[in-house]
């Protein structure tokens, strides 16, 4: 495969609703900011699109992709759609790797847009809720926010986690988000803020979970060759990474742990594993992306993370997942500071405060989850994270991870059934 | 007659049939949209036949002996086919949650109990409701008891759980 990199990206500020702009000008903004970030890139030279959508449901329209490609003037040049859920924007952007990797394009655009303004919450709430099992598990009472808290309740029986470790998920994403000029919810709150906020589904919060909202994002990948032309910043894709599981969490097997390089097997001597605490398909995900960029220790090796935190508790799940502490350890993790930025303060006594930050951006709690845009967003943070340009595309360079050389996205659908994990690396 | 007079402008029926309209710049309106599917349960159907008759039928793996307490109709480890067998009416909750808030459809059942229930001999859980019982009293571990509707729905929230 050949090396493939990304060389721009840009995102429109995700809100709860945005009426104003329908999802082929979001696009297109977004692809406009990303095309002005890589001046010498013209229309021309761009083989092909992959359209990142969740929802026929929100979008009212089938085959939208198509629409935005029209509108970005990018016909008749190669498209498709990529559709895995809350996971759509990680495999569209690995689609996009994937047409450049194996030789079809130099240049192909990863675009990616939710509308999910278009119904009220609670209705919206349903249509998510039939990405479940519609014979055996959405008639029940359809609700992801309860089966991401039926997940945490296990999570918290199996290894001690408490619902004071979640809070400082929160704390910590909502405090990152006042420096993030594209993020939605930027507060200073306390634990006692998240535990007091409106219970969802025990023991999830409103503080817990992310938003709905509307909102595009886009990247641009590249061939060696074109990546050399473009931008003398361009950021090398060296891994890729995903894992799937079965779609009703009461199919998840109880089995043994699949192991990192820095764990053994008696680490986990009690472990039925996944069973519903943990995502094996995002540790699958993990080990795959990293065996192909030669990470053995992601908590050292790795600088920064932009991971999907629709729940605090998926966050929390997913620090082991991506091996970053022991399965079981991720309650401790965050509560010892590891994840955190190190020159923030969050209000919360760190000892660890800083060693590896997670979601510097606010994540999805803060910045919101247009699904289908969700995925990239993480993308372009990373590439302005590796890059160093943060500040420039901030205006402010207090969520730039100081010599960020190496990152990993990770983008994740419904109680875990599709996972990818990328890694990101300075190629410049 | 006047010739002119028969000549008639192609015209649009006019109707009281509008929009309802929330805002003028942009127009937002609403738009309505309902549809019945012709819903087959296919291979899967002697599980909700067995809820009318008060029974939780799931799957076993003839070859590796798989227990699926949600049926599979080929087993997920081997591939095999299963045969259909009866759950057991008490288990364990295995994990639980209670929902103040719902998809729009559950919003009215809204505070609700979810159990995933664990059954002795059987490998897969079980998602359900739990009745009779409050956020406070419900416990990972602690035994529960199928119980089903009269009147059945064909769906299977004909079964739920009930401490036992």
């Amino acid at each position: 495969m050949r090396k493939v990199y990304m060389v721009s990206g840009g995102i429109t500020k995700f809100v709860k609703a945005s009426p104003e702009k329908n999802f082929q000008l979001m696009v297109k903004d977004a692809f406009d900011y990303a095309m002005k970030d890589v001046p010498k890139l013209n229309k021309d030279m761009i083989d092909g699109c992959v359209a990142s959508y969740f929802s026929d449901h929100f979008a009212r329209q089938l085959m939208a992709g198509i629409m935005v490609q029209d509108y970005l003037g990018l016909c008749p040049k190669p498209g498709k759609r990529i559709e895995g859920g809350g996971a759509t924007g990680g495999l569209c952007f690995q689609s996009a790797y994937e047409a450049v990797a194996s030789g079809r394009m130099e240049v192909c655009v990863a675009y990616g847009f939710e509308t999910m303004s278009h119904v009220e919450t609670w209705k919206g709430n349903e249509f998510i809720a039939l990405a479940s099992d519609t014979n055996y598990d959405y008639p029940v009472g359809g609700f992801y926010s309860g089966y991401y808290a039926m997940m945490v309740v296990r999570h918290m029986h199996e290894f001690g986690t408490t619902r004071e470790q979640l809070a400082k998920v929160s704390i910590k994403n909502h405090r990152n988000a006042y420096y993030n000029p594209y993020s939605q919810k930027r507060m200073k709150i306390t634990v006692k803020d998240v535990l007091n906020s409106e219970m969802v589904a025990w023991p999830l919060t409103r503080l817990d979970i992310c938003t709905m909202s509307d909102g595009a994002a886009v990247c641009i990948l590249a061939s060696e060759k074109m990546a050399e032309k473009l931008t003398d910043k361009p950021v090398l894709i060296t891994g890729v990474g995903t894992g799937t599981d079965a779609m009703r969490m009461a199919d998840r097997p109880h089995g043994n742990v699949m192991l990192l390089p820095h764990e053994k097997a008696s680490d986990y001597k009690n472990l039925k594993y996944p069973g519903v605490h943990s995502f094996r398909a995002g540790r699958a995900a993990a080990k795959q992306a990293y065996e192909m960029a030669k990470i053995t220790n992601p908590l050292k090796e790795l600088d920064v993370i932009e991971l999907h935190d629709a729940y605090t508790s998926s966050e929390v799940q997913t620090y082991e997942d991506l091996g970053l502490c022991k399965y079981g350890e991720g309650g401790k993790f965050v509560e010892e500071g590891y994840p955190f930025l190190p020159d923030i303060d969050y209000g919360l006594n760190l000892p660890k405060q800083g060693v590896l930050p997670v979601n510097p951006s606010g994540g999805l709690i803060a910045c919101g989850h247009p699904v289908g845009a969700t995925g990239l967003m993480q993308a372009v943070f990373m590439h302005w994270q590796v890059q160093g340009s943060i500040k420039k595309h901030f205006g402010d360079d207090k969520l730039q991870v100081k010599n960020a050389k190496r990152g990993l996205i990770h983008s994740h659908a419904g109680t875990g059934t599709y996972v990818t994990a990328t890694i990101m690396e300075r190629g410049f | 007659m006047a010739n002119g007079e028969n000549k008639k402008s192609p015209k649009l029926e006019e109707t009281m049939e509008g929009n309802i309209l929330y805002n003028l710049d942009p127009i937002i309106m609403k738009y309505h949209y309902e549809i019945d599917y012709i819903h087959s349960y296919a291979q899967d159907s002697p599980f909700f036949a067995g809820l009318v008759k008060g029974k939780i039928m799931g799957t076993r793996c003839d070859k590796c002996n798989y227990g699926y307490a949600t049926p599979k109709t080929h087993c997920m480890q081997c591939g095999s086919p299963t045969k259909w067998v009866e759950v057991p009416l008490e288990g364990k909750v295995h994990t639980w949650t209670t929902c103040y808030f719902g998809g729009e459809a559950f919003l009215k059942e809204t505070p609700f109990n979810l159990v995933l229930v664990e059954f002795e001999g059987f490998d897969s859980l079980f998602l359900s409701r739990l009745i009779g019982a409050e956020q406070k009293d419900i416990k990972v571990g602690m035994k529960v008891q199928a119980r089903f509707r009269r009147k059945s729905k064909f769906d299977p929230t004909d079964v739920y759980f009930v401490p036992a």
